[in-house]
This record gives structure tokens, C-alpha cells and sequence, in this order.
């Protein structure tokens, strides 16, 4: 309960006319990086690092935070809109957003998630506030086998549900790994897959690929159905966002799970992307109902959103209490930080509360604003869909180049989207799966590395991944769920036979 | 000292306005290309300058920072590299620069690069969890012996494991090295008790020593540090000792922090970045910086520079080409 009296504390560091425009400036900034894919939350942050140099600590973090708040929200904005995914983590968001803004409901799949998304931000600063002592030691148990348990779970959890044939989602997988492992390996520190071409030693940009694979595939494909977008005939009404409203509540268990697994993920810490596909493939998997998935279920929206957002604000805390970075974003925000003449780490707790609990307090505040700016934005995002696709379609494919350049300032991004763009409709076309590949390409190198550390660290015993009871619960829980559905499967076959059998005799 | 840094920076200011304009002056912007993630050490020092410059208006053009720091730098020096004769293009980095493509198979030479300046040398110790048996260098290099330790570090074949090697080398142990994407990753595995020991630089370690999670044995410098603030508890960087003194037989080990430019650019252009980093160097922001981090000052430029990473090179390319490392 001492936290909440420092909380309190923090609240009164904050409270100013100054901070809470300072909020809504760095939530407006946020939402419009998250909107323009390529630009994004890290850059967007070490854009406005600069200009903080001279503000006092507290005002300096409250702007890029809530620039990060927005953003975040900004990233699932064209998930749905255009099935361009702005951020890795809002990925998820466009397997039912997109398909529920298409068939006329924009306004509905924004408000569910931009809501879901607010209440997984709240949760995860909830438990902030509640459990940061604990948490920060719980998070020193983790090392390279745990984390490559956590992955594992993560694969296991979202893949093992496909709806597809096992063999294409194999193979998406295994390009997305082959892709993951272009550039630099860090466990031998040789170029791996570069072929000597200057331009893939930074190894294939996870942006460059989703804005092809999803953007200008879904473009193609678009264009030889005939040149139009069904949201055409959606009207934006402003009761369709209180309707949205008064729906929330009766996901309420979705949201409670999604709440669960993307703190959790949070702070072991795998992140907010692996949070948001592990929510999503929970989601399907305990749905009584799965047909609707992928067409536009609503708790395929909330899933995801809610565990992305509250894995996002729960990974602050590793870093606020070990000065490990959780995310590139929080990287640039720690850099501010020790630029501010502060230290990251665990005294940062002692020595500056009133900046610990200040950018706590406005973690609260902050995501409120967020929430209801952006909700003020959806009349407008869900009338770009009624413009005519013939002029929308040539603005998409202008902001998605402009975007691939911008991601690494380098002309050949841009044909590489090209290439992912006739990847993404071959794959559409042959009813291969994406999400597999793209879930490979964003932990394949990450559970790689963990991976080979943990080979040298037990110099080559895979028994370090059953040497505590952290490590086997995880692992454990990995492969119930990468096998339930065969064995659930067998089980009913076993069963099947014997009814069969039993009716004969 | 303090107020010498600061007597010498109004000096140099005054300098640097009653100065004639030099023939090469910058009329656009100029790109810093930092060879690092945003948030690292490289990336610090170059926005550090970055502030600078814009605070004391020492250079006109205005300045844009952009981060290029896939394959351990490699992707922002191989773009400064072919970006050759263009004295707009500033890549900042470490000893990276030339080692790199000693090591691996980069598409640059160390030839393709102009050395301007170095102006800073960034300071190694041996760290142990806080909790840690040791009270000595001796007696790490003596459990070192047993085998069976782990030092973590940042990057593979890097300056952490080149370090690693000459520990071994020194004391004759086998201390496995585990490589991770940052300082910083190293730092919380050495807290967690997953490793044995890093190497870090001070900046890095700085927030678990004071929360007592790890402890600093040694520095590997051939005299202690001399910033004496107690930076955790009663100790400060200066009570470290000297691992030479203590167990661990190596002289000096330090990285320096370079700036660069691409190969066949005017001699004038080399020598403005080079008035312009010393300027730098001369503030007391820059004397703040070090402090904070923990950093020697080092600014060197021109032949002296040259000779410095011909020593630096030839120093671990032994350590390379002992363990194997040499991609060509």
C-alpha cells in the first residue's frame, strides 16, 4: 500500500495544465507516426529526443511516453484500415480488424480496439503500481533458456491452431526463419545469407516485409476483384462507436486472459508481439465457435489489442527497474534518460521517486487522453474507407514506398516491399498462411539466439531447458499446448471408434 | 581541473569566432551516421556532440542524426564507405571501424574510411555479481583456472570477447564467453546470477553496482581512474584498482570512440570536422559527459590518430588471429 501513497505523490508531480497538454501534444505526435507506417515509434521518439534536452526530466518523459502511447494506438489504426500493420505487435489486429472494417464496420473494429487496447494499457499500469518490487527481481530468474521457453510457448500456443493444411503453414514458417537469419549472426558474429550484397547485411527489415506481404498484396489482390472496397457503403455514425461501447462488456473474459497473458509476457519479458499472437491463438482455440475467425470476430480485435497494449506498458518496467531496454522504443527513451543526467537501473526507484512515480501517474493519465483522442479520430479514419478505391489505392501504395524508404533511409527497401507485395498475393492466391511467416521473422532470430546461448551456457546439454522449475513449467506448458490438439484429436477418434464399435455389437 | 576545462572552452570559443573562415564550411546538412542502435553508447556520444554543435552554434549547417547500426555497425560504415568523397557523411563508431572488416566478411576496407578524430576512450573492468565470493582479480583468475566460468558480453568476436581471450591468455584460463545483443543484456544476466562475470564499460554496469547486484573487481587500465566521485555508496570509480596490480596481467585496454568520414574526401574537409570535434572536446558539456559515463578524454586527430589505430589494430589483431578470427 506504500506504493499507492507514492503514487498519489506522483499524481501530485504531474498534475499541471503544462503536463496535460504536453500529453495530448505528445499523444497527437504518437498517433500521427503510428498512422504513417515506416516512420514508427522509435524514430518518431529519437526525432523529438533532441527537443527534450532542455525540459526538466518529468516533463521530458511524460512527452515521449504518451508520443509512444499513440503511436501504439496509431499502429493498429491501419491494421484495420488497410491491413498495413504500423507497429510488429499490431500484426494480430489485422486478421479480424481488416475484415470487419471491409465489410463496412470501421468504426466498430476501431472503437473495439482502441477500447480493448486503453483497458490493457490501464491493467498493465495497475500492476505496475502494484507489484514493480516484485516484479523487477522475478524478471533477474530469466536467462536464455527461460526466454527460449517463453518463445517457444509463444510458437506453440499460435501455431499449432491452424485452420490450414500443417504442411503450408510448415513452410511459411520456415521462410520466415529463413528471413530472420539474414545479416549479422550475434552468437558467431559471421554474415549470414547476404551473398554479398551490401544492402542485406542489416539483414530484412520486419516493416519492409509486413507493409509488402500485407499492403501490396492486399492492393493486388483488391485490384483484380474489381477495384473497390465494401466499406463504401458504410456510413460513419457516431452512435455505431456508443453501440461499440456498450458491446465491450460482453467480452469480457477475452479481454481477462488477454490481460493475464500480455502482462505476463511483459514482464518475462517477451513483448508485446509475441503477447498479442499468443492472445490471438488463445482466443480461437477456447472460442466455441471459431468459424467467424479471421472474418471479422470481434474478439479476434480484442484479443490481440488488449494483450499487445498491456505487455507494451508492463515491458516498461524491466527497464525503469533494471535499465534493460524491453523494446527499440524504450531503448531511445533510456538513452534520454542517461542524457537527462539520470541512471537507469534499480536505484533509479530511491533516488528519483518523484520521476519514477511522476512517469507512472502519467502512464495513467496519459492512456486516457490516448484513448479519448483517438476515439475522436475514428469518424475520420472510418470515412477514408468511403473514398473511391481507384483514388485511395494509388495513395496507399505512395505512403507505403514513401514508408519502406524511410525505414532505413535506402532505395532498394523499396523493391524489396515490391517483391514481399507478389509474395504476399502468391500466398494469398495458393491459400498459404502469412502469419506464420511473419511470427517466424519477428522471434525466429530472437529464439535463435536464446537458443544457442543457453547450448553454450550448458555446453550442450538440452537439459538445461528442464534444470529449474521455472524453465520446465514453461517448457512444459509449451509442448501441452503444441501437442493438445493431436492428442484431443486422437482421443476423439479413440472414442469415435469405440461408439462405432459398440453400436455394431 | 574542472575550471581549466572550462577556462580552455572560452578560449576556444573566442577562437572559434575570431578564427578566419577555414576554405571548407559546411552550406547543407550534414548526416551523422551513428554505427549503433538508438539509445547505445555510440548513439549517446554522437547526439551528445550532436546538442553540443546546436548549443554553441560551432558549425552552420544544421546536423541530422540517423541510426545505422545492423551487423555490429557494419551497415553504417558500409554506407559512409560508398558514399566516397561526399564530406557530408559523418559516421561516428568505436574501434568497430577498422576491426570489423578484419574479422568478418563486410563489404568496406578500413581503407574506404578517413580517420578524423578520436575523443574519448571508453574503460573496461571485470565485473562479479554482488553477492560474489571474490574480493580480487587474483582470486577470479584463480577459480577462472578450475574452469568452467562464463563471461557474457556484447556481440561475438567483439572488443567483450576479444578481452575475454587476453584474460585467458594472461592467466592461463578457459573461460567460456557468451555473446548477447548488448552491454546492457549482459549486465542484467550478471545481476541474475546466470554468468560468471562481464567486462563492461563503466556506464553500463553503473545502475546494478549501486544497487549492489554486481561488484567491480578491477579496471583494466594501467593506472586507476581518476574521476574520485562515490558514485555507489561509499566507493567511486577511482577506489577500483588496477587489474595489472591485482592479479589479472593486462596493461590496457580501452575502446576508443571515433568519427569518420568516407575515403577521397578534400584534405580542408578532414581538417574542419577535425577543429570542429576538438571544439567540442574543449566544453564543459563534453567534460560532463565523460564524467557521467565514466569515459577518459581522449582527443586525437590527424597522423596521431592514424598511429593510434595502427597500434590498437596490430594489438588485437594478435588476439584475432590467435583465436582464429580473421575472416580474410
Amino acid at each position: 500500500m506504500e506504493n499507492i501513497g507514492l503514487l498519489i505523490d506522483g499524481f501530485g508531480h504531474i498534475l499541471s495544465w503544462n503536463h496535460i497538454l504536453l500529453m495530448m501534444v505528445g499523444v497527437t505526435l504518437g498517433i500521427l507516426v503510428g498512422v504513417l507506417p515506416g516512420l514508427g515509434a522509435p524514430n518518431g521518439v529519437s526525432l523529438l529526443l533532441p527537443l527534450t534536452f532542455s525540459m526538466d526530466p518529468i516533463s521530458a518523459i511524460i512527452l515521449l511516453s504518451c508520443m509512444y502511447w499513440g503511436a501504439l494506438f496509431g499502429g493498429s489504426t491501419t491494421s484495420i484500415l488497410f491491413n498495413i500493420p504500423g507497429e510488429p505487435s499490431s500484426v494480430a489486429t489485422t486478421f479480424d480488424g481488416y475484415p470487419m472494417a471491409k465489410a463496412g464496420q470501421a468504426s466498430r473494429a476501431l472503437t473495439l480496439a482502441f477500447v480493448s487496447a486503453g483497458i490493457g494499457a490501464l491493467a498493465g499500469v495497475v500492476m505496475i503500481t502494484l507489484l514493480s518490487g516484485w516484479v523487477a527481481n522475478f524478471a533477474l530468474r530469466f536467462s536464455s533458456p527461460e526466454y527460449f521457453a517463453v518463445y517457444f510457448l509463444a510458437f506453440a500456443s499460435f501455431i499449432s491452431m491452424g485452420a490450414q493444411s500443417p504442411f503450408k503453414t510448415l513452410v511459411s514458417m520456415m521462410i520466415g526463419f529463413a528471413l530472420a537469419s539474414v545479416g549479422m549472426d550475434t552468437i558467431s558474429g559471421d554474415l549470414r545469407l547476404t551473398f554479398d550484397i551490401p544492402t542485406l547485411i542489416k539483414g530484412v527489415s520486419f516493416l519492409i516485409a509486413v507493409m509488402g506481404l500485407f499492403g501490396i498484396g492486399e492492393l493486388l489482390l483488391t485490384t483484380e476483384e474489381g477495384l473497390r472496397f465494401e466499406g463504401i457503403k458504410a456510413r460513419v455514425k457516431l452512435a455505431e462507436i456508443g453501440r461499440t461501447l456498450v458491446e465491450i462488456p460482453r467480452y469480457w473474459l477475452t479481454i481477462a486472459r488477454s490481460t493475464i497473458i500480455g502482462i505476463w509476457m511483459g514482464i518475462t519479458p517477451a513483448g508485446p508481439t509475441a503477447a498479442s499472437f499468443m492472445s490471438y491463438g488463445v482466443a480461437r482455440r477456447s472460442a466455441r465457435d471459431k468459424s467467424k475467425f479471421g472474418k471479422g470476430d470481434p474478439r479476434g480485435i480484442v484479443a490481440p489489442e488488449t494483450a499487445d497494449h498491456s505487455a507494451g506498458t508492463s515491458a516498461l518496467l524491466p527497464m525503469l527497474a533494471l535499465g534493460v531496454p524491453g523494446s527499440a522504443t524504450a531503448a531511445v527513451m533510456m538513452g534520454g534518460l542517461m542524457i537527462w543526467g539520470l541512471t537507469p537501473g534499480p536505484m533509479l526507484f530511491t533516488d528519483r521517486p518523484d520521476f519514477v512515480w511522476g512517469l507512472i501517474a502519467s502512464m495513467y493519465l496519459g492512456n486516457v487522453v490516448a484513448v479519448i483522442l483517438v476515439l475522436a479520430t475514428v469518424p475520420l479514419y472510418a470515412s477514408i474507407l468511403r473514398v473511391p478505391f481507384s483514388i485511395i489505392g494509388p495513395i496507399i501504395v505512395a505512403v507505403i514506398f514513401s514508408g519502406a524508404y524511410q525505414v532505413a533511409n535506402s532505395v532498394s527497401d523499396i523493391f524489396m516491399v515490391i517483391g514481399f507485395g507478389v509474395l504476399g498475393y502468391v500466398f494469398k492466391k495458393l491459400d498459404y498462411p502469412l502469419a506464420p511467416l511473419v511470427l517466424a521473422m519477428v522471434l525466429g532470430d530472437k529464439a535463435e539466439d536464446a537458443f544457442r546461448q543457453s547450448m553454450l551456457l550448458s555446453s550442450g546439454s538440452l537439459n538445461i531447458f528442464w534444470s529449474n522449475a521455472l524453465v520446465s513449467s514453461l517448457m512444459a506448458l509449451g509442448l501441452a499446448m503444441l501437442l493438445s490438439p493431436v492428442v484431443f484429436g486422437l482421443i476423439g477418434l479413440v472414442r469415435k471408434r469405440k461408439r462405432d464399435g459398440s453400436a455394431a455389437a | 581541473m574542472k575550471k581549466s576545462v572550462s577556462l580552455a572552452c572560452i578560449m576556444a570559443a573566442a577562437f572559434g569566432v575570431a578564427a578566419p573562415a577555414s576554405a571548407f564550411e559546411p552550406d547543407r546538412p550534414v548526416e551523422f551516421v551513428v554505427t549503433a542502435g538508438p539509445g547505445g553508447g555510440t548513439d549517446i556520444f554522437a547526439r551528445t556532440i550532436q546538442a553540443i554543435i546546436g548549443k554553441y552554434e560551432l558549425m552552420k549547417a544544421p546536423v541530422v542524426v540517423t541510426n545505422k547500426g545492423s551487423a555490429g555497425g557494419a551497415e553504417g560504415f558500409v554506407y559512409t564507405a560508398t558514399n566516397k568523397g561526399d564530406a557530408y557523411k559523418l559516421a561516428f563508431g568505436t574501434n568497430n571501424a577498422y576491426l570489423l572488416p578484419v574479422r568478418a566478411k563486410v563489404p568496406y576496407k578500413a581503407e574506404d574510411l578517413t580517420p578524423v578524430a578520436a575523443l574519448a576512450s571508453d574503460e573496461f573492468i571485470l565485473w562479479v555479481n554482488g553477492k560474489a565470493s571474490y574480493a580480487t582479480a587474483a582470486d577470479f583468475a584463480a577459480k577462472a583456472k578450475e574452469g568452467g566460468l562464463k563471461i557474457g558480453g556484447s556481440q561475438s568476436k567483439d572488443v567483450d570477447q576479444i578481452l575475454t581471450s587476453m584474460i585467458n591468455e594472461a592467466t592461463g584460463a578457459t573461460i567460456n564467453y557468451i555473446p548477447f545483443k548488448s552491454g546492457g543484456e549482459a549486465a542484467v544476466q550478471l545481476a541474475g546470477e546466470h554468468l560468471d562475470a562481464n567486462v563492461n564499460n563503466p556506464s553500463e554496469n553503473l545502475g546494478q553496482w549501486q544497487a549492489g547486484m554486481v561488484k567491480p573487481l578491477c579496471v583494466f587500465k594501467s593506472v586507476k581512474l581518476t574521476n574520485d566521485a562515490k558514485v555507489a555508496g561509499d566507493k567511486g570509480w577511482s577506489d577500483i584498482p588496477t587489474c595489472k596490480e591485482t592479479g589479472i596481467a593486462i596493461d590496457n585496454y580501452s575502446m576508443p570512440r571515433t568519427v569518420w568520414l568516407p575515403a577521397g574526401v578534400e584534405p580542408d574537409a578532414v581538417k574542419f570536422y577535425a577543429d570542429l570535434m576538438r571544439k567540442v572536446s574543449e566544453t564543459p558539456e563534453w567534460a560532463k559527459y565523460l564524467a557521467d559515463t565514466s569515459q577518459s578524454p581522449a582527443y586525437i586527430a590527424g597522423e596521431d590518430f592514424k598511429a593510434a589505430i595502427e597500434m590498437d589494430g596490430a594489438a588485437v589483431g594478435e588476439v584475432l588471429k590467435r583465436e582464429g578470427w580473421l575472416a580474410n
